[in-house]
C-alpha cells in the first residue's frame, strides 16, 4: 500500500474540537482516489495534518506513506518521500521569484534524498517545456509566487509545481474551487498528464464536475470527520444527482 | 538649565583629551567654525527628540570601550568588485597598502594633506553641508567630527569614473577611536560609485558630505559588518543640484550600537534620491537610522526604504522625515521602514514623519512590524524546502526591497551573498 491511514483522530491544538474521528483510508499505487463531503466534513483537515501543518493534533491512529511513519516526519521530510499537497489556497510569497522558489524546492528535496542538484542550464529546460503544458508564460515564471496571479493561475502553478516535483503521492485540495470551464480542464489534463503505475492521487472535491476530468477510481464520502461509504465512480454520480443530504441520512 | 548644563558638561569631557588637528588655512577655519557650532549644541542627551530611542551615552563618554574583533575568516566585502582601494588603518590612510590613487575624471587626496593648500575645491564643501544640515535637527556629533576628524579623503569627480571608488577601514587596534571625515563633488553631469566596508573602529565617527552638480549621479553602498561590538555613529549630508541622482545603500550586519544618519538636501529641480538600509541584529544590537529628506525644488523625488531583521533582544529604530519647502511642487516622496522580528524578544521603534508645505505634492509612508508567516513558511517545507532554508528564502524577500535599490547588479550580487552567509551563521535559535 503506498498510503495507509488507520484509524485518524485529530483535533485542533488550540481548540477542544475533534475533526477527524476514525478515518481509514487505504490507497494503492496507480489508483485514483476522490473525497467528497459537505462543509465541515474534515477534508481539508485531512490533506494539512498528512502534509504537516502545525495546529493539529494527532490523538489516535495512524498514516503511512510506502510504511513510512509519515506523522513522525517533518513537513520537508514528507515532500522530499514523494507526498505532495495542491493547496486550496496557495499562498503569495512576495520577494521571492517563481522560479527560484520551483529550483528550491526540487534541489532540496534531491539533497534531501542523496540525489545530485540540477544545474541551472537543466532545470529551465525542464521547467519551459512543463509550463507551456499548463500554459504559463516565462512572465508567469519570473513573478514572485503567485503574487498578482488569477485564481485560475494560482492552481496551475500548484500543478505546475506537482509536475517539476514528481510526486508519488498527490493530494489535490479542492483544486477545482474558483475555477472556469477551461482553467479545470487545463488542471485536469495537467493532472492526467502526470498519471502513473508509480504514482497515486487522492482528489478531495465538493463537486462531481472535476471527477468528469479526472476520472477517478474509487470515490470515498466523507461526513463528520469520517468516511462514511465507498465505491467506484458511480458514487459521485449520486451525490451529484442528491446531495448528501440522502447518504447522511443513511448514516444516522 | 540643567539640562543644558548637563549636555555642556558632557562635551567638555568628551574634548577635552582631543586636540584641533594642526594646520591653519582654510581647513583650520572650518574647523574652527565646526567647533564653536559643537560649543553651542553640547552632546546629545535622552532629552533630546533624535535621542530617545538611542542611549549616546558610550559615545558621549571621553574614552572608546574597547571592542574585540571579529577575526573570523570571510571574505572581505566588495570583493571580486573592480574598484580603486583606499586602505584606512585605525583611521589613518594607508597610501602603501592602497591602490595608486588614479582614476581618469577623478581626483582623490587624503584629507590629512589638503589643508595646506591655500585654494581648495573643498573649502566651502568641508563643513559647510554639515552645517547646513544641523537645521532644524542638531547632529552635535557631526560637528564634532567636522572640528577634530584628522583623515579622510577628498573627492572630486569631473567625468564619469569607470570603476568604484572603494574605502575600506581596518583594524588593528582593540581600542581605536576613529573620526573621519570625506568630501564628494561630482560636477555636473559626471558620475561616481562611491563603497565602504570594514571594521573601521571600536568606537568610529564619520561624516561624508557629498555635493552632487547639475545632472550629477552618486551611488553609495556600504557595509557595516564583522566587528559585533562596534560603536558607530555615521553621517551622510548630500546636497543635490538639479536632476541629480543619489542612491545610497547601507548593510549593517551586528555591532553593539550603530547610528546611521543621512541628511539630504534636493535643491535643484527633478532630483532623485533614494536611501536604502538592511540591518541584521542577533542579540546584543542596537541599529538606528535617523534620516531627514529636504525637498526644496519642484518635481524632485526621494525613497526611503529601511529593513531591519531583528532576533535575541536585537533593537531597531527608524526616525525618518520627510520635509517639502514651500513651492516644491510635484514631490514625490515615498518612505517604508519595517522589521522583522524572529522571535518576541527584539524591539523596534519607528518615527516616520512628513511635514509638507506645498499643495501639489504626493507622499506616502508606511512602517511595519511583524513575524515571518506560518502559513508561508509550511507551504515552502511542504515543498519539501528544510525549516532553516525557507526561514533563510523569507528574509531575503522581507529584504527584497532595499536590495533593490542598489543598482549594479555584481556589487547587489555581493550584498545578497553576505546576507546568506550572515543568516548561516545566526540561524541557531538562541544563540548569541
Amino acid at each position: 500500500m503506498m498510503l495507509e491511514i488507520n484509524n485518524l483522530h485529530v483535533k485542533l491544538e488550540e481548540e477542544d474540537k475533534v475533526i477527524l474521528k476514525g478515518l481509514s483510508l487505504s490507497v494503492k499505487a496507480g489508483s485514483v482516489h476522490a473525497i467528497m463531503g459537505p462543509n465541515g466534513s474534515g477534508k481539508s483537515t485531512l490533506s494539512y495534518v498528512l502534509a504537516g501543518k502545525d495546529g493539529y493534533r494527532v490523538t489516535a491512529g495512524s498514516a503511512t506513506l510506502d510504511g513510512a511513519d509519515l506523522l513522525a516526519m517533518e513537513p520537508e521530510a514528507r515532500a522530499a518521500a514523494g507526498l505532495f499537497l495542491a493547496f486550496q489556497y496557495p499562498v503569495e510569497i512576495p520577494g521571492v521569484g517563481n522560479m527560484t522558489f520551483l529550483r528550491t524546492a526540487v534541489n532540496a528535496q534531491r539533497k534531501t534524498r542523496g540525489e545530485p542538484e540540477l544545474s541551472a542550464g537543466a532545470f529551465l529546460k525542464v521547467i519551459r517545456a512543463k509550463a507551456k503544458a499548463l500554459k504559463i508564460d516565462a512572465e508567469m515564471l519570473k513573478r514572485p509566487v503567485n503574487v498578482g496571479f488569477s485564481g485560475g493561475e494560482k492552481k496551475r502553478n500548484e500543478i505546475l509545481q506537482m509536475a517539476m516535483l514528481e510526486p508519488r503521492m498527490c493530494i489535490l485540495d479542492e483544486t477545482d474551487s474558483g475555477l472556469d470551464v477551461d482553467a479545470m480542464k487545463l488542471v485536469a489534463e495537467g493532472v492526467n498528464a502526470l498519471r502513473d503505475a508509480g504514482r497515486a492521487f487522492l482528489v478531495i472535491t465538493h463537486y462531481q464536475r472535476l471527477l468528469d476530468h479526472i476520472a477517478p477510481d474509487f470515490v470515498h464520502i466523507m461526513a463528520d470527520g469520517r468516511i462514511i461509504r465507498s465505491g467506484g465512480p458511480e458514487l459521485a454520480l449520486e451525490v451529484e444527482q442528491n446531495g448528501y443530504a440522502d447518504l447522511l441520512a443513511e448514516e444516522q | 538649565m540643567a539640562v543644558v548644563a548637563a549636555k555642556q558638561d558632557a562635551l567638555g569631557a568628551r574634548i577635552a583629551g582631543l586636540a584641533l588637528p594642526d594646520g591653519g588655512g582654510w581647513l583650520g577655519a572650518a574647523r574652527a567654525e565646526a567647533l564653536a557650532r559643537l560649543a553651542a549644541m553640547g552632546l546629545p542627551g535622552r532629552r533630546d527628540e533624535y535621542w530617545r530611542f538611542t542611549d549616546s551615552a558610550t559615545l558621549n563618554a571621553p574614552e572608546a570601550a574597547a571592542a574585540t574583533l571579529d577575526n573570523r575568516a570571510g571574505a572581505e566585502a566588495f570583493s571580486g568588485i573592480d574598484r580603486l582601494r583606499l586602505v584606512f588603518v585605525d583611521g589613518v590612510f594607508d597610501a602603501a597598502n592602497s591602490d595608486d590613487p588614479k582614476l581618469a575624471g577623478v581626483e582623490i587626496e587624503p584629507l590629512g594633506r589638503a589643508g595646506g593648500a591655500d585654494i581648495h575645491w573643498a573649502q566651502g564643501l568641508y563643513g559647510a553641508l554639515e552645517a547646513q544640515g544641523q537645521m532644524p535637527v542638531p547632529r552635535p556629533f557631526a560637528a564634532l567630527n567636522s572640528a577634530f576628524a584628522s583623515d579622510g579623503v577628498l573627492i572630486r569627480v569631473t567625468a564619469r569614473a569607470d570603476r568604484p571608488v572603494s574605502l575600506i577601514y581596518r583594524r588593528k587596534s582593540d581600542g581605536s577611536d576613529v573620526i573621519l571625515h570625506h568630501c564628494i563633488k561630482i560636477e555636473a553631469g559626471a558620475d561616481l560609485t562611491l563603497l565602504e566596508s570594514g571594521p573601521a573602529a571600536a568606537r568610529f565617527n564619520s561624516v561624508l558630505e557629498v555635493d552632487v552638480g547639475d545632472g550629477a549621479q552618486f551611488h553609495h553602498v556600504r557595509a557595516q559588518g564583522r566587528d559585533p561590538e562596534r560603536r558607530a555613529v555615521t553621517h551622510v549630508f548630500a546636497r543635490l543640484g538639479a536632476a541629480a541622482r543619489f542612491k545610497s545603500f547601507t548593510l549593517t550586519a551586528n555591532g553593539l550600537l550603530t547610528r546611521n544618519e543621512v541628511v539630504v538636501d534636493l535643491a535643484g529641480c527633478d532630483a532623485v534620491a533614494h536611501v536604502a538600509g538592511a540591518a541584521m541584529g542577533d542579540g546584543r544590537f542596537h541599529h538606528d537610522d535617523t534620516v531627514f529628506i529636504t525637498h526644496a525644488a519642484e518635481r524632485c523625488e526621494s525613497r526611503q526604504v529601511f529593513k531591519k531583521v531583528l532576533k535575541n533582544g536585537a533593537v531597531g529604530v527608524f526616525q525618518g522625515k520627510i520635509l517639502v519647502r514651500p513651492g516644491a511642487q510635484k514631490t514625490d516622496g515615498y518612505q517604508i521602514s519595517q522589521a522583522l522580528l524572529l522571535d518576541g524578544d527584539s524591539q523596534f521603534l519607528a518615527k516616520p514623519e512628513l511635514e509638507i508645505h506645498a499643495d501639489d505634492v504626493k507622499c506616502s509612508h508606511g512602517s511595519t512590524v511583524g513575524a515571518i508567516d506560518e502559513n508561508t513558511l509550511f507551504y515552502l517545507r511542504s515543498r519539501g524546502v528544510p525549516m532553516k532554508a525557507a526561514q533563510a528564502l523569507l528574509v531575503l524577500a522581507f529584504l527584497a526591497e532595499a536590495m533593490a535599490e542598489i543598482d549594479d547588479p555584481a556589487i547587489a550580487e555581493n550584498i545578497r551573498q553576505r546576507l546568506e552567509s550572515w543568516l548561516a551563521e545566526h540561524d541557531g535559535e538562541g544563540a548569541r
